[in-house]
């Protein structure tokens, strides 16, 4: 009791010093864990371009980046749930007697597939190309719709 | 740019930068990817700012700093839910220094499919001015 007036310390447990320890650990689990799940750290299939899938009940959205590029530069087929995109990135030559300071833009050829959770009714996908941002809307197959389902009464 | 045709695109992650002043409207801030190239008469600037438009694209220069502030409103519908998120958005701020004077009055912007064309007339430097957006 002198001991811990003397130096100070908050009157924790001394039967248990690991208590505090162990806390420490789990705080560093939950820290680790948060970045490794967290946005930082999403799934990505390493292939240009990337893409963002979203859906809502009736459609699927496919969006990508692809700055400079119109809807005829692009290869786009879809087949029962698989989407593919491939094209290329051109950019132009300049003037010959311009110096560079900066190239950071990048042209080249790309393709890519994508699956879909379920089937889509491929007479109706829609794609368009609006300020460098791909987007292609895929409506679900009736098959792959979700179906209210009455439950009856006796 | 014969050397960089056919090849494969690799990704590349947009380049999240943290602003000088602080955003008064809370969001990501990335920094669009340049080429920037200089003959006799003029530099030009070429940015990838996909999905800016030009509306929301604002060009200033002010004392040989040339500021690139554009915004992007969410792509998305209100009842989409993610399913894949590859990429973020977010809007697109970079700031150069020019060195060379800049005939102001001159300046010429088109943003065309998401990639902003700035041309800068070379001369002497004049009085600070805001730069008009064409759209394409």
């Amino acid at each position: 009791m002198i001991w811990r007036r003397i130096s100070g310390f908050p009157t924790w447990d001394w039967t248990s010093p690991f208590d505090e320890l162990e806390r420490m650990r789990r705080d560093m689990d939950r820290l680790s864990e948060g970045l490794a799940k967290g946005i930082f750290r999403e799934p990505r299939a390493g292939v240009f371009p990337l893409m963002n899938v979203t859906e809502d009940k009736g459609n699927y959205y496919v969006r990508a980046e692809l700055p400079g590029l119109k809807a005829d530069d692009l290869d786009i087929s879809v087949t029962g749930d698989t989407l593919s995109i491939s094209g290329e990135r051109k950019i132009p030559a300049e003037d010959k007697k311009a110096q560079y300071h900066r190239r950071e833009r990048e042209a080249g050829k790309f393709s890519r597939i994508v699956s879909l959770p379920a089937q889509v009714d491929t007479g109706k996908v829609e794609a368009r190309c609006t300020d460098g941002v791909l987007t292609v809307v895929l409506p679900r197959a009736e098959s792959a719709k979700p179906k209210q389902i009455a439950v009856k009464t006796s | 740019m014969a050397d960089t045709e056919g090849k494969a695109l690799k990704v590349k992650e947009k380049a999240e930068v943290t602003t000088p002043a602080e955003q008064t409207r809370p969001g990501l801030v990335f920094t669009p990817a340049a080429d920037i190239f200089e003959t006799d008469k003029e530099i030009t600037l070429l940015a990838d700012m996909p999905g800016v438009k030009a509306k929301d694209l604002n060009i200033d220069l002010n004392e040989n700093i040339l500021t690139l502030d554009g915004d992007v409103k969410t792509p998305e519908g209100e009842n989409e839910v993610d399913v894949i998120r590859e990429y973020r958005t977010g809007k697109y701020y970079r700031q150069f220094s020019l060195s060379q004077g800049i005939d102001q009055s001159k300046i010429d912007a088109e943003l065309k499919d998401g990639v902003l064309r700035l041309k800068l007339p070379k001369v002497e430097a004049a009085m600070p001015r805001k730069i008009a957006v064409k759209t394409s």
